[in-house]
């Protein structure tokens, strides 16, 4: 029975880890989308949903309960298989990065002697990062590779022109800034010396400037362009623009299948937001923190992650007014701008890093 | 605990074998190519299989190289596919008979 | 035991999504498939402590030449195979070399099960992204170089390759367009 028990805890452990990250992403997706409508609403002269809740705070239960009765509709000649799985395999490679985020610095006053079986004998460390992987930024770039699958199978599996031309614009535009991503965060990495986002972190605050943006402002602004991209926002979201491709390749997806690719949507536009907060803003950290409280203790972990949730949640109302304020990109405008001209600035910013790195080293 | 090298080299083998027999019987020219992927995937097991259980990194470094490689191979070859199929309008193998006399 | 029990899910499914993919006639499932055997064999190289490996084989592999491929079928609108009245015998060619090959697999295990194998040290670094770093630019400069120039040429040659010859570029066509309009002027 105890060996049993042992084998068995740290699968308990992660599952309870992921249980919890998981809830407080679902959440701030769900009130990332009643934000997008009130500040959409407030550029745009108006008041957003207002009604069912007190400022409209129940609006995404209300959503969630009429994507749930709608009538689910699927298409008759398409390939059920493929149809089905698409948006699971968006909604999963846009979930699956949560395990390697940075919730905040790990604690190190906890006592675990309270676990029965000996099983907290001689802890004191209670991480708030689920799973701590020596490649972390390369693991949540291949995630998001993944993702495009989603798009291109739904694309074609809805077999309608609509939705096949949307996917294959989509899964294009999302492959050609993927470069450009991967090129602007080498800088970061170069300068931080390791792949592990707790690692860039830590290189952060030992470092002279405290958060990469000073150093790497280039590959910052590169970051977040392809970022808007990857995620298929404005001024990038010509494959699933109302007015273009009706909408684009969730044209024929109805009630919680479409919820799904919503959902994926935006949990990818916190995965790019969590990644710009690690890579460029120090993540957690607040410089001068250490000064109030004691690293390690548990006020200095609590203000450091509503730090954190802080910069995200900056992110994702710059995402929502940029929204709100740029018109759209031609598809041809976007390959234009995606290959010839941020591709070539972010490998000078690399260049330009290394030159740099080198004469100071 | 873990499975010896016998394992690894066992499931290795399985693959490359599944992998041959599709390139013999696809007659598609993608599913041969997806197949010659199978077979360039079971000899990377293999190569981090090696480098796992004698400490070094050679394997490793050599499994980045089959990977550039067949990067660059899967560019190139399907290319050469699209620009087969503009022509004959068929991605059947049977059909790129045109040296023949 | 969790490791073996790892290393059979992971194996296992390997192994069905490759049989999923010979059997499959529609190309796009023979696709996915490829995409699940992919993926498989990344869990198997993090047990094989070769995170970096595993990594690069979902980026390069699962997130871009399997993309590749995925657009080249949607591109060319590939039907299934239909099935050709092909001469008999050459499928039971095609399976015996299918049995003879796995003989030749069954007998690599049984050879290598009889030599005494240790696995090295379980918190070695060979893995490690600065052990492979460190190797690929100082002993192993040269094959890192003519990687990249071979990556070169495959971009160059599949532009050449995909390009389509007799459409004029849009810039010259609006240059004429706009030329002929003056002359009418």
């Amino acid at each position: 029975m105890e060996p049993l028990i042992k084998t068995a805890f740290p699968f308990v452990v992660v599952s309870v880890g992921i249980l919890l990250a998981f809830q407080g992403v679902l959440m701030i997706v769900a009130y990332t989308v009643l934000a997008e409508r009130k500040v959409l609403g407030w550029i745009q002269g108006r008041i957003g949903p207002n009604r069912v809740g007190p400022w409209g705070v129940l609006q995404p239960f209300a959503d969630l309960l009429k994507f749930i009765f709608k009538e689910d509709i699927v298409p008759d000649k398409s390939t059920r298989f493929v149809y089905y799985l698409a948006p699971m395999v968006a909604l999963v490679c846009a979930l699956m990065p949560i395990v390697v985020y940075p919730f905040g610095p790990a604690i190190t006053t906890v006592d675990w002697s309270f676990l029965p079986f000996g099983l907290g004998d001689g802890i004191h460390v209670l991480p708030l990062t689920i799973a701590r992987i020596d490649v972390g930024v390369l693991f949540v770039l291949g995630i998001t590779s993944v993702g495009v699958y989603g798009i291109a199978l739904a694309g074609w599996s809805s077999n309608s022109k609509y939705s096949l031309m949307g996917g294959l614009r989509s899964s294009a535009q999302m492959i050609s800034y993927e470069l450009a991503m991967g090129a602007s965060v080498i800088g970061v990495v170069m300068l931080a010396g390791t792949l592990d986002l707790n690692g860039i972190i830590f290189a952060q605050i030992n470092s002279p400037f405290r958060w990469f943006i000073i150093p790497q402002f280039i590959g910052f602004v590169v970051f977040l362009i392809a970022a808007f991209a990857e995620t298929n926002r404005v001024p990038f979201d010509l494959p699933e623009a109302e007015t273009e491709l009706v909408a684009g390749f969730h044209t024929e997806y109805s009630a919680l299948k479409f919820a799904l690719f919503f959902m994926a949507e935006y949990v990818n536009m916190f995965t790019v937001s969590v990644m710009c907060t690690v890579l460029f803003l120090g993540g957690w950290y607040v410089p001068g923190l250490s000064h109030l409280f004691d690293p390690g203790s548990i006020p200095y972990a609590l203000v450091s992650h509503i730090a954190f949730i802080g910069k995200i949640c900056a992110f994702l109302f710059f995402y929502i007014w940029v929204r709100g304020t740029l018109p759209r990109f031609r598809f041809d405008q976007l390959m234009n701008f995606g290959w010839k001209f941020l591709l070539p600035v972010a490998i000078a910013n690399v260049t330009l890093t290394i030159v740099v790195v080198y004469f100071l080293n | 605990m873990e499975p010896s090298l016998a394992s690894y080299l066992a499931l290795s083998g399985i693959l490359f074998t599944i992998g041959a027999t599709g390139v013999i019987f696809k007659r598609n020219a993608i599913g041969m190519f997806m197949c010659i992927e199978l077979m360039l995937n079971a000899v990377n097991l293999t190569f981090v299989a090696f480098s796992r259980y004698y400490g070094d990194v050679t394997g490793q470094l050599f499994v980045f190289m089959v990977m550039s490689v067949a990067a660059a191979e899967a560019a190139v070859g399907l290319g050469i596919i699209i620009a087969f199929f503009r022509n004959s309008r068929s991605v059947d193998v049977d059909d790129a008979s045109i040296l023949k006399n | 035991m969790v490791g073996t029990a790892l290393f059979f899910l992971f194996a296992g499914f390997a192994i069905m999504c490759a049989i999923s993919m010979v059997y499959h006639k529609n190309p796009l499932y023979s696709a996915i498939s490829l995409v699940g055997v992919f993926i498989s064999l990344s869990c198997i190289y993090i047990t094989l402590a070769a995170p970096f490996i595993a990594a690069v084989q979902i980026l390069i592999y699962a997130g871009a030449i399997m993309v590749l491929v995925v657009f080249v079928i949607m591109l060319l609108n590939l039907d299934e195979d239909v099935p050709l009245n092909r001469l008999r015998y050459l499928y039971a060619v095609g399976g015996g070399l299918g049995l003879v090959l796995l003989a030749q697999t069954l007998f690599i295990f049984y050879a290598v099960s009889r030599t005494p194998n240790v696995a090295a040290d379980q918190a070695q670094t060979a893995g490690k992204t600065l052990s492979l770093g460190q190797a690929m630019y100082t002993e192993y400069l040269l094959p890192v170089e003519i990687v990249g120039v071979l990556l070169m040429m495959a971009i160059i040659g599949a532009v050449i390759l995909a390009r389509r010859l007799g459409q004029p570029q849009l810039e010259l066509v609006v240059e004429h367009e706009e030329e002929l309009r003056h002359h009418e002027q």
